[in-house]
């Protein structure tokens, strides 16, 4: 197989490469041959989209859960503000 | 820092911070019993810690950066197996690709309605977001939460997990191409 041909094929690589450079920036080799193969690859072209798209949603996830939707058992924090008071008294 | 600071009042520190200490742990952990005991620990290393708090940072932040680092230890603890998981992953990615690279047939992209609409508006692929992130093997979640929720630094994250840069990039990928699999599968 040609070079070409191999980059064109090789979409283990390219949505490797779609992953890191969303996290840091590609060698010039590897943002040409990235480019060589999305030009031809209308599947990595909406893996890329659906890749980044995740990281958004599970961003989101995580930062936008409101306060009140996640709680502390109360007798938990009872106790547990107890032991940091009898911690503090120590001392 | 003196205990009669106005800037820290460990007898607050539970009605103020308890919850919101939890939540950020059960949002990286997903273990409820384990979420609380990190959260105890935390209360009660930073009383340890307390002439060392210079009011710099709010006393949320200090509690929450004691916190995050327990959190790491829980991580790197997870990841001793981390040779068989990147083997396993390696095996595994043969589920994806064909021997040339090629996507296989069975297992590549397809448009799944996140293309488009804001599919975190809806509660049940909320859930199912969740649940797919959970079945990530305990070190990719801790990788991909680092990275991609907390936006460490990549080299901070290899040093604190202990993996290498390849690695690195090999979880990273392979995280990604799970979560994508799993959200197609249970989304469409």
């Amino acid at each position: 197989m040609g070079y070409l041909k191999k980059i064109q094929y090789n979409c283990k690589q390219a949505t490797f490469l779609i992953e890191k450079r969303m996290i840091s920036r590609l060698t010039f080799r590897e943002m040409i041959e990235l480019r060589i193969h999305l030009a031809g690859c209308s599947v990595c072209v909406l893996y890329g989209k659906q890749s980044r798209i995740i990281n958004k949603m599970a961003f989101q996830l995580l930062h936008n859960f409101l306060p009140s939707e996640i709680k502390l058992d109360d007798n938990f924090k009872q106790e547990m503000q107890e032991r940091i008071d009898e911690a503090l008294n120590k001392n | 820092m003196s205990l009669d600071s106005p800037l820290i009042n460990p007898h607050q520190w539970v009605s103020a911070h308890a919850d919101y200490l939890y939540a950020y742990a059960i949002k990286r952990i997903s273990d409820k019993e384990l979420a609380q005991d990190l959260v105890q620990e935390t209360f009660l290393a930073a009383l340890q810690k307390v002439q060392n708090f210079e009011g710099r940072s709010s006393e949320r932040t200090w509690l929450t950066a004691i916190l995050k680092n327990k959190i790491i230890d829980v991580y790197r603890k997870k990841s001793s197996g981390l040779t068989i998981e990147i083997k396993a992953a390696e095996h595994e990615q043969q589920d994806f690709f064909e021997p040339n690279g090629h996507w296989n047939p069975g297992n590549s992209p397809k448009s799944f309605g996140i293309e488009h609409n804001d599919a975190l508006l809806n509660k049940e692929f909320n859930q199912i977001l969740q649940k797919c992130m959970q079945k990530l093997p305990a070190l990719w979640m801790a990788v991909f939460t680092m990275k991609h929720i907390d936006d460490e630094d990549t080299h901070i994250i290899c040093a604190e997990l202990k993996v290498t840069p390849s690695n690195f990039w090999v979880i990273i990928h392979r995280a990604k191409l799970n979560l994508r699999a799993c959200l197609q599968k249970n989304w469409i």
